[in-house]
């Protein structure tokens, strides 16, 4: 490959470049999507953007039941990034796939359906409430950053075990190949013997990195600044832990896809993340700040690389890896 | 999908700031925005330029709309200066550009038939008032207005309240400007002289809240729009919501952006603010 510069920067994305990224099974026609979480069911971005032209839309995390979430205040605003106690609010899959999902099926767009669940039956029988839809949903991604009900609260992501358990159940109760992707937490020793866990359990691939568990304490008041005291922080003040993670998977389980995420507001980052061997994207916590982030953020990835000299997204996956010698014009 | 009232996100440029009282009113030419907006409606600023340490957008009413400005459609906001965005927007100079998002959020409902309306603000919450008056006024509604704020410096409106309204009433807790005390302890003997029918508040939540309680005792409609921390403005992180009953009866934390902002005070559950009311739906299953 050689190391040209190309001078197309349109605000439309450089043509040329092919964005297509595969993950398992699942075909995508760019490698930018929405975080869970960060962009509800889709509804409320379609006012500013196509939501067709971006990779996917991932859902905010569906459980079996309706959840009122916690209470308020739900987020404090820390430096470049956010806390957050939203307790995973939401209508219970039956609604969402009755309501949410069909709806956002007629835009065209993608979609990728995450679940959560208190409990290994809550995500085996929402996976396969989910399954149940056939090919309106193209995956799954398992948010396993959810306390263990039935051990102590513990988060299922925080132990190869419990973690293994959930893939496994969600595995068996979507069958076959359909694109399962494990969503990991950062807050733990060693992030690695998750991944493993969750491939050889049946996981298609991994998502991550979910937020890292903050606090923050108001000195007005004097406590806590969100009602569920703890919260998950996010946006580009962990995207070094997040590039990290997906870097250290990417290394020791070469062969599995990774949606990487964590505070990426541009293309060089998303581009970052790609460089670590990702082979799509999540824009989350951007998106607040600016809601048209992911299509934006498409159009600067895709110029990014035709101005590294890259005509396909995949030849930069995981491109950061190569070693010392093995230079761009080899 | 896009459509004629959806939002947008345009870059605007600051035409003016000035001080007014505690207050700052800042003009800012945002063509688009101001050609769709309606009374109630809300606009979300990106703060700190770009790239920024402050990633979530602050919610300022428009307070107004003029779709023919000499800049192209201009919208005014009017804030109080309280942590670091609302201190950098404080400074912005004329003419630097700022990234807009509105008009977010449902308008005012109007009443179908003319009635007595009674348009309440605590502080900078008059702002989004004075041009619901005017579309009350065009719909035959009678519109008296009652400002109140701790201090004279902090009451926001006097001359535009005495243009939009037939009666304009002020308090301050301090006695500095007009009546002395609080906005609700003069509100018997307002709502008995003026006979009203219909109230509009906007204001600090616990002056909502008491503004609720007394209305419905006396079987007055309050349709209140209330101040939750939001993130996004625009529905998608679930962080902005507050307990209220729905027609159904059922009780859900609803998002006040995308629902709201303003909402009729008897739904929501004032008192529970803060917490999960026990019956809440989906509140059992708070694993
Ligand atoms: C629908 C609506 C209309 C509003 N209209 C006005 C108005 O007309 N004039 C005015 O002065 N203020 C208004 N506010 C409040 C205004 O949004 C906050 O004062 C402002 O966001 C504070 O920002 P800051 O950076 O100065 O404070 P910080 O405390 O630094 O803000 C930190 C974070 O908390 C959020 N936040 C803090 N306080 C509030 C609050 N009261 N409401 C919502 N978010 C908050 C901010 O958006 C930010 O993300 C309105 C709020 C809402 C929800
Ligand atoms: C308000 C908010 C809600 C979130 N909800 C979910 C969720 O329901 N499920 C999930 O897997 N991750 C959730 N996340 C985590 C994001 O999907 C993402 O992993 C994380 O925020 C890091 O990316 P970012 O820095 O781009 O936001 C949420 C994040 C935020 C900020
Ligand atoms: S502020 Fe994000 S949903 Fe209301």
């Amino acid at each position: 490959m050689s190391l040209k510069v190309v001078n197309r920067k349109s605000p439309e994305g450089n043509m040329s470049v092919d964005l297509r990224t595969t993950l398992g099974s699942l075909l995508l026609p760019t490698p930018v999507l929405t975080a869970s979480g960060c962009a509800g069911s889709g509804k409320e971005l379609s006012a500013f953007f196509d939501l067709s032209e971006i990779g996917a839309i991932v859902t905010k995390s569906i459980m079996q039941n309706p959840r009122s979430g916690r209470a308020t205040p739900r987020m404090a605003e820390t430096p470049s990034g956010m806390l957050n106690s939203i307790g995973l609010q939401g209508p219970g899959v039956e609604k969402f796939m009755n309501e949410d999902v069909p709806w956002l099926a007629q835009t065209g767009a993608r979609i990728i359906v995450s679940i959560a669940g208190n409990s290994v039956e809550d995500f085996a029988r929402t996976a396969a409430r989910v399954r149940r839809a056939g090919d309106v949903v193209s995956a799954i991604e398992v948010n396993i950053s959810c306390p263990n009900v039935s051990n102590r609260g513990l988060v299922f992501a925080c132990d190869p075990i419990s973690a293994s358990e959930v893939i496994r159940a969600v595995r068996r109760s979507v069958g076959g190949l359909f694109p399962i992707f494990a969503k990991l937490s950062p807050d733990v020793t060693d992030i690695v013997s998750v991944a493993k866990s969750c491939v050889d359990a049946g996981a298609t691939g991994l998502a991550m990195i979910n937020t890292l568990l903050g606090l923050v304490i108001d000195t007005k008041t004097m406590r806590p600044k969100v009602a569920g005291i703890t919260g998950g922080l996010s946006g580009p003040a962990i995207r070094p832990v997040g590039v990290r993670a997906v870097w250290q998977v990417h290394a020791a389980l070469p062969k599995v896809p990774i949606i990487g995420m964590g505070g990426i507001m541009s293309g060089a980052d998303a581009f970052e993340y790609i460089l670590a061997g990702a082979s799509a994207v999540s824009i989350g916590t951007a998106t607040f700040h600016d809601p048209t982030a992911a299509l934006r953020i498409q159009n600067e990835l895709s110029n990014l690389l035709a101005e590294r000299g890259f005509t396909a997204l995949k030849e930069a996956i995981a491109y950061g890896h190569r070693a010392a010698d093995e230079e761009v014009g080899q | 999908m896009a459509t004629a009232s959806s939002p947008l996100q345009v870059r605007g440029e600051v035409i003016s700031l000035k001080r007014v009282g505690e207050y700052y009113q800042m003009a800012i030419a945002a063509p688009g925005i101001a050609e769709r907006a309606k009374p109630g409606q809300f606009v979300a600023l990106a703060v700190g330029g770009e790239p920024t340490s402050m990633l979530l957008r602050r919610a300022f009413s428009i307070y107004a709309a003029d779709e023919r400005g000499v800049f192209g459609g201009t919208i005014e906001i009017v804030f109080a200066r309280q942590g670091i965005g609302t201190k950098w927007l404080s400074q912005l100079p004329s003419h630097s550009s700022v990234d807009i998002v509105g008009p977010l959020g449902n308008p005012f409902p109007i009443p179908a038939s003319p009635l007595k309306t009674l348009l309440i603000g605590g502080g900078y919450g008059s702002a989004p008032l004075f041009s619901l008056a005017e579309v009350l006024r065009t719909r035959g509604c009678r519109v008296e207005m009652f400002l109140g704020a701790a201090t004279g410096e902090r009451l926001f409106g006097i001359v535009e309240g005495r243009r939009a309204a037939s009666q304009l009433t002020l308090v301050t807790e301090d006695g500095s400007v007009g009546l002395r005390g609080r906005v609700t302890d003069h509100l018997d003997e307002l709502m008995t002289r003026t006979q009203t029918e219909l109230i509009y508040a906007c204001g600090p939540m616990g002056m909502l809240q008491a503004i609720s309680v007394f209305a419905k005792e006396r079987s007055v409609p309050a349709q209140c729009l209330v101040e939750e921390e939001m993130a996004c403005g625009i529905g998608v992180c679930m962080t902005c919501v507050l307990p209220i009953r729905g027609d159904d009866g059922v009780i859900r934390m609803t998002r006040t952006c995308v629902a709201g902002p303003s909402f009729d005070g008897d739904t929501i559950l004032w008192e529970e603010i803060g917490s999960i009311p026990s019956g809440t739906l989906g509140a059992e299953d708070l694993g």
